[in-house]
């Protein structure tokens, strides 16, 4: 953990019931510029509910979320993209129809403001489609450019879903399961993209594949039951009896 | 789907000294299509002078699904409530002929304002919701209009309808004919107006957000576009359409009916729809001339029995998607090349 560096997200008691199901439970922590923090825990911990608090998908029951030193906790989706919050998918959410291009062109329209703009053609912003083109150079995917987004291979568009929230330029990036049902040949493209995600921008990812969260993290917090089991190193983590017992699998 | 936003892919570098296949995915500019249907348009009048009042409906049938379309296939909100937008246009362009000005365009513009009006109101409420929760709402929605509309008899003249106003000249010196030439005239140049503004919509920055939205809404959320604003402008915008439609069947025909604001209709303008191919603005155009076409022809042959042909029409057109139909054309083509 970065001590130095600004607090970007603080989760502050967060708390959230489905009637009788109380999926999070009191749930805090900070993330500061730099960080990498992993979110573990067995399935049904509450992890993908604590993203979608945080996203602004689900409203919490208690507790706050601040951004940037703003409260954010009532605020909607496009407000926290605004404020620099972006998040990718457990399960692919891409628009399958639209030629890949146009599909990183959107995030940048929107990131700049322009998808109000209801005359000029989304061909005369020269900058921003070469802006999309590099995006999509870096990521490996410039040759499919023209390709309907639901012909790439599936390991293809989870490099899209992260290259769309890079794309917004966030401060604070929410990784939802990136290697999810990625075939392992596959995965090696998503762990370059992983590694070279801007050094300043504050990290939260959830996987399962433990190789990749003591590889990746400078810190984890285990959700159980959704409540905060333990939150420090990896080291310290891996060490902990109450993880080993319950997650780690002793 | 062969969206205008994918409708010209220029493989830039195919030849293999290149280092990147820089490939370009770009619109069709947005006048060509808009200058084929005026061509298309004034050779109809043209070839067939004692049909101008055929013609003419097929204008105002393009222009109203084309703003269907715009609901529909590029937003993907299905409707069967569209005839509320088009009826009170027309309601709004009748009334003001008759109790303040006989201008035409004037009139234009009040009906075009009363439907963009209805949808803004409407929407405000209607699109809150998605799908058949939607589609009911529109349906119930153009049924409380209709059901004020022949209330409000003073002023509608109810079951009866609306008429006794004349239009005055076109532009001040076109009087609309008994052959029609004006009105046809008069028609097909808001409609390639109109057309034309709709392309540039649909190939904007907000027409790219409004497919997104279509695609994928999470996916938007997540991008952070505000969705519920997107579509309510796009709404308001499709209901200016479907008021102008309105506004030039008021004033085409000097006669205003209930049957405007009928769900039949609103369900007859989804038909022409799914006929020439959601999503793509012409095939709007296509539809509404093939389902017009059709009836007047069907319907004249045997009266009673005409929507057999459509029903046939439409289930083929179901099992045989237009894409596909379009691509094996083009492939029988190519091959006579």
């Amino acid at each position: 953990m970065n001590a130095a560096a600004e607090v970007l997200l603080d989760v502050q008691a967060l708390d959230k019931r489905f009637g009788g199901l109380h999926v999070t439970r009191n749930v805090s922590f900070a993330l500061r510029a730099g960080d990498r923090l992993a979110l573990i825990g067995p399935n049904g911990a509450g992890k993908t509910t604590l993203v979608n608090q945080i996203s602004g998908v689900l409203a919490p029951s208690a507790g706050d979320i601040w951004l940037r030193g703003e409260n954010v906790t009532r605020a909607s989706q496009a407000e926290r993209v605004r404020a620099g919050l972006a998040r990718t998918f457990q399960i692919t959410t891409l628009a399958p129809h639209f030629p890949v291009q146009r599909q990183i062109e959107l995030a940048l329209f929107e990131r700049e403001g322009l998808t109000g703009r209801l005359w000029r053609s989304m061909d005369s912003y020269p900058a921003l489609q070469a802006e999309a083109s590099d995006i999509l150079a870096r990521f490996g995917l410039r040759a499919h450019a023209a390709t309907p987004t639901q012909d790439l291979a599936y390991g293809e568009q989870r490099l899209i879903e992260m290259a769309l929230a890079l794309a917004l330029r966030p401060k604070v990036l929410l990784l939802d399961e990136p290697m999810a049902g990625v075939p392992k040949g596959d995965g090696a493209r998503l762990l370059a993209a992983l590694d070279a995600l801007p050094r300043d921008l504050a990290v939260l990812i959830i996987e399962h594949d433990m190789d990749l969260v003591f590889r990746f993290a400078t810190r984890i917090v285990v959700l159980a039951e959704g409540a905060v089991l333990a939150d420090g190193s990896p080291d310290a983590i891996r060490r902990d009896p109450a993880v080993r017992a319950a997650y780690l699998g002793g | 789907m062969n969206s205008p936003m994918t409708s010209t892919v220029s493989t830039a570098a195919k030849a293999p000294a290149q280092p990147v296949p820089a490939q370009a995915v770009r619109c069709a500019p947005p006048w060509r299509a808009p200058l084929l249907l005026l061509i298309a348009g004034l050779a109809a009048c043209a070839l067939f002078p004692d049909q101008l009042g055929l013609i003419t409906r097929i204008f105002i049938a393009g222009l109203f699904v084309l703003s269907l379309d715009l609901v529909v296939g590029v937003a993907g909100l299905a409707t069967l409530g569209h005839a509320a937008l088009f009826g009170l246009g027309a309601y709004a362009a009748g009334i003001f002929a008759l109790q303040v000005h006989a201008d035409p365009l004037l009139g234009l513009g009040v009906g075009s304002a009363a439907g963009a009006l209805t949808a803004l109101v409407s929407g405000a409420f209607l699109l809150r919701y998605q799908g058949f929760t939607f589609l009911m709402l529109t349906v119930a929605v153009s049924q409380i209009v209709l059901s004020l509309v022949q209330k409000a008899r003073d002023w509608t003249g109810g079951d009866d309808g609306l008429s006794g106003f004349a239009m005055a000249p076109l532009l001040g010196r076109f009087e609309f004919d008994l052959e029609g030439r004006v009105g046809a005239g008069y028609a097909l140049a808001v409609l390639v107006l109109m057309f034309y503004a709709a392309q540039r919509l649909v190939q904007s920055p907000f027409g790219l957000a409004v497919r997104g939205i279509h695609e994928n809404r999470a996916r938007m959320a997540a991008l952070g576009t505000p969705v519920f604003r997107r579509l309510w402008l796009l709404y308001t915008v499709a209901g200016a359409l479907a008021g102008a439609a309105g506004a030039l069947s008021a004033q085409t025909n000097a006669v205003v009916g209930t049957d405007s604001l009928s769900f039949a209709l609103s369900a007859e303008a989804l038909v022409m729809l799914i006929l020439g191919g959601a999503g793509q603005l012409t095939g709007a155009l296509v539809g509404a001339t093939v389902f017009t076409l059709l009836h007047h022809t069907a319907a004249s042959i045997n009266p009673y029995h005409w929507l057999f042909v459509v029903g046939g029409l439409l289930m083929l057109v179901v099992f045989v998607p237009p894409t596909r139909a379009w691509a094996w054309l083009r492939r029988r083509a190519g091959g006579l090349q």
